[in-house]
């Protein structure tokens, strides 16, 4: 079975972030990039399937900038086989699950792994918009899978606890942080992947049109804390609360 | 909180701008690399540092190893860091490909190990150490120790020593008592007792292979001195042909040493051949054992002096947090107590001192990432004679790399805990750790009293001066080019002086042939001061060049190279003049210490 695993360039998770000047987004001036690390679970999760003998190929596709042929090649160092990267900076949730669904089209994976959100948007849309394209089922939030059968199991993490789905495959599976814990890659194999094959295409090759159709009015920085303060009853709590902070009636 | 370890920002300015690492793949060896690969690397020594290493560094602190006369513990995240970095392949870093390795520059090596020394030292010397060790019987090891022992060292499952020290004799090796006497099947029987063994008893790998050294016995007992020393392979365990392990070999855990830090690194007292001696093999060729160990001590002096740099790294960015973060006073000129209260960083005395420790740190960890590149010109430079030079260039400066920054990392840990005021003398900080961990430095592989007769005595006069010319000439070289340029031109100057100044002192001394030598050597340790500061100067006058020029282009990280050329001021305008003072001292071959008479003290 081919899998197909989605992965995201990103603003590293460690790097505080600050809003640019022209408050149209964050500064990303010498920012180190890394991969999504939800898409991270993503790839460990094909990985071990493919150790089990569950997976045959692993393709990773990338939608973004040149330069996140890195985050492919780290995905290659991991364990995937080949890679496409589409290039297309800024592409909104609904350009890439449209590029994505052509390339599952051409593809024809058994299963499709994402992160269940990217870091930087945190839109958290991309693998619902792509099952839907697809007609495939989806198993979002997942914190164990089990192929077998034909069929994929996924324990999704819900609000209110654990709920398990069954999908027929071809079926897209969204990971959760609990999925797995993703390995790093080794020095050989980073030296491995470089020359697995990894193929460049744009937007065009899939007939996608990627211009925006969200705009961005304006990005802010959350507003600083203000110090607390005492007080001096239960009664002058309650009276704040209702009349300062207008959390209670 | 996230542990402060190193500056990534920093690593690619050594890398990158300073040194230029990519040019490196222009070399065959290194030709499948890039930026992409190397960065690739690191990225995988900074997530296993962080999650293997940090993660137990205080842990490992304060549980330090422990024997009860039986078997020794350690706490198990020792285990789990070791299998990570052989896992990775980081021990293997700079093999062949061929090796498991990913034949990696030393340079970019040395800089993955840097992530982990600076996370966790201690823990980082198990599987490192190792790595050392093997090198040694790869080296000069026949092909029946390769395969029996260097082979299962390569991929992890044996661990090693270096085993020099006995109680009597440390820096003077020349007088060790280990003994090893031919046996009628080739091998011999050892009895020694060594100490300061780090890494001598442990259950982290399936074997350990000690490297001994021991004076052969003969018909007229052994040679004295260091001509008579050899080395021998003692393993654990005997290695059957098979590869399987065979008898438990006469070697024995004697005790433990508790020490002032670098606690998760065990430290053994070894007793060698109690009961009937203890079964060795011969390493390469007998009375060689010092040079066979000393092949292995530029590599381990360099990695003392970049273990030394990391930790007053570490300790300068966790001060500088701290100090960010800590309200305390008001500024001088506002007398308001009603104002709020500024963060420390913000007050001059706090400034000076986090300069300070900026101005020893990030110019250690440079020079010794230099040195780790002169190590891969020494193996790939283009042309021979590049290699030569490389080559001796290493030797002339291992004494500086090694003892400078372990001389000036634990001062800088020190301006870190004063930073932290009394919250920096409890153990609820890390900063204390920090400079209980460097304080070791000065002390291992060749103290730095050691370090001070080996520059004075024999890498000055290193291919008839022709090598120190050569350091001098660059030195000048830098000093011209920061001269050029408006930015740097204070820097220049003053570096071009007190290069001249090195070279009046070292023709001093090179031409005063008729004193002793002690009076020579009473002074070599302000010598060592005197020329590892200006060494220091010259990488500070290079990296503002860098800085300078960088500036030009690239506004958006102003702050950044600003800081560089802010700390290279402060060593120049506050450090480097110390010279002049040691220079009047060094010529007047000042006999105070000599002099002092025991019954004196």
């Amino acid at each position: 079975m081919k899998v197909l695993v989605a992965v995201k360039r990103v603003v590293d998770a460690n790097v505080k972030v600050r809003v640019a000047a022209d408050n149209r987004g964050v500064d990303l001036t010498n920012v180190k990039m890394a991969m999504n690390p939800f898409c991270e679970i993503a790839v460990e999760e094909a990985v071990r399937l493919k150790e089990k003998g569950v997976a045959t190929e692993i393709l990773v596709v990338a939608v973004g900038p040149k330069e996140a042929q890195e985050q492919i090649r780290t995905a290659l160092a991991l364990g995937a086989d080949r890679g496409i990267l589409v290039e297309a900076a800024d592409a909104q949730p609904l350009a890439i699950a449209k590029i994505l669904k052509a390339i599952v089209d051409q593809e024809k994976p058994g299963l499709v792994i994402t992160g269940k959100q990217s870091i930087d948007g945190d839109n958290n849309q991309v693998g619902q918009m792509l099952a839907a394209l697809t007609g495939m089922g989806q198993g979002t939030f997942a914190s164990e899978v089990n192929v077998a059968d034909g069929k994929v199991k996924v324990t999704r993490e819900i609000d209110g606890g654990l709920q398990t789905v069954e999908l027929k495959l071809p079926a897209l599976v969204s990971t959760d942080l609990r999925l797995n814990e993703p390995r790093y890659a080794s020095l050989p194999n980073i030296m491995k992947a470089k020359k697995k094959p990894l193929d460049i295409k744009a937007p065009a090759d899939f007939g996608v049109d990627v211009a925006p159709r969200v705009k961005t009015v304006k990005v802010e920085a959350p507003a600083a804390r203000k110090a607390g303060i005492k007080v001096k009853t239960v009664e002058e709590l309650v009276a704040k609360l209702k009349n300062e902070a207008k959390v209670i009636q | 909180m996230n542990a402060k370890t190193l500056s990534a920002r920093d690593m690619d300015f050594i890398l990158y701008e300073w040194l230029d690492a990519c040019q490196l793949t222009q070399r065959p060896r290194y030709a499948e690399h890039s930026r992409e690969t190397f960065d690739a690397a690191l990225t995988t020594a900074r997530q296993v540092a962080e999650k293997y290493f940090a993660n137990h560094n205080r842990k490992g602190d304060e549980n330090e190893p422990a024997f009860d006369g039986k078997t020794v513990t350690l706490i198990p995240e020792i285990k789990a860091a070791c299998d990570a970095v052989i896992e990775t392949g980081l021990t293997r870093a700079g093999r062949d490909y061929e090796q498991g390795g990913m034949q990696l520059p030393h340079l970019l090596s040395q800089a993955c190990f840097s992530w982990i020394q600076a996370a966790n030292v201690s823990s980082s010397v198990y599987a490192f150490l190792a790595q050392s060790a093997a090198t040694v019987i790869e080296k000069f090891g026949s092909a029946d120790q390769r395969q029996r022992f260097f082979q299962p060292m390569l991929d992890g499952s044996f661990f090693g020593t270096m085993c020099l020290t006995e109680p009597h004799a440390g820096s003077s090796l020349g007088d060790i008592r280990a003994t090893a006497d031919l046996q009628a099947d080739g091998t011999y029987r050892l009895r020694a007792n060594k100490i300061f063994i780090s890494a001598g008893e442990h259950d982290l790998a399936d074997n350990i292979v000690h490297l001994v050294l021991a004076k052969i016995r003969g018909p007229e007992g052994v040679e004295p001195g260091v001509k008579g020393i050899s080395l021998f392979i003692v393993p654990k365990f005997l290695v059957n042909d098979d590869g399987s392990l065979g008898a438990r070999n006469d070697v024995q855990l004697a005790g433990l040493f508790h020490k002032m830090g670098y606690r998760s690194s065990i430290s053994t007292a070894m007793n060698f051949g109690e009961q009937h001696g203890a079964t060795a093999y011969l390493l390469g060729e007998a009375g060689k054992g010092l040079t066979y160990m000393f092949h292995m001590m530029n590599e381990a002096r360099i990695a003392v002096g970049t273990g030394a740099a990391v930790l007053a790294v570490a300790g300068y960015l966790e001060s500088l947090d701290y100090a960010r973060q800590r309200p305390q006073g008001r500024a001088p000129d506002n007398r308001d107590p009603r104002s709020p209260m500024v963060p420390i960083s913000e007050h001059a005395d706090v400034k000076r001192m986090l300069l300070e420790q900026k101005a020893l740190a990030e110019s250690a960890l440079a020079l010794c990432l230099y040195s780790a590149k002169l190590v891969d010109d020494m193996h790939t430079h283009p042309d021979a004679s590049g290699r030569a030079d490389a080559a001796a260039m290493l030797d002339l400066l291992t004494p500086i790399i090694k003892a400078w920054p372990s001389e000036y990392g634990p001062r800088a840990n020190d301006l870190a805990i004063q930073i932290h005021g009394g919250a920096g003398y409890t153990r609820e900080y890390i900063v204390e750790q920090h400079y209980r961990d460097n304080r070791l430095n000065p002390i291992h592989e060749g103290t730095n009293g050691i370090q001070s007769l080996d520059l004075l005595g024999r890498k000055l006069g290193l291919n008839g001066g022709k090598t120190f010319l050569q350091l001098l000439v660059q030195m000048s070289a830098a000093a011209n080019a920061a001269q050029k340029n408006e930015t740097t031109a204070e820097l220049g100057t003053a570096l071009q002086q007190a290069v001249q100044r090195l070279g009046t002192v070292a023709q001093f001394f090179a031409t005063q042939k008729n004193v002793p030598p002690s009076a020579l050597t009473a002074n070599s340790a302000v010598f060592l001061d005197f020329m590892g500061r200006i060494v220091i100067a010259w990488i500070w006058t290079w990296q503002a060049t860098t800085a300078a020029n960088a500036l030009r282009h690239n506004t958006a990280d102003k702050d950044f190279y600003l800081g560089k050329l802010q700390a290279a001021r402060y060593f120049i305008r506050r450090e480097l003049p110390r010279t002049v003072q040691q220079a009047e001292l060094l010529m007047t071959l000042d006999s105070t210490c000599l002099d002092m008479a025991d019954a004196w003290f």
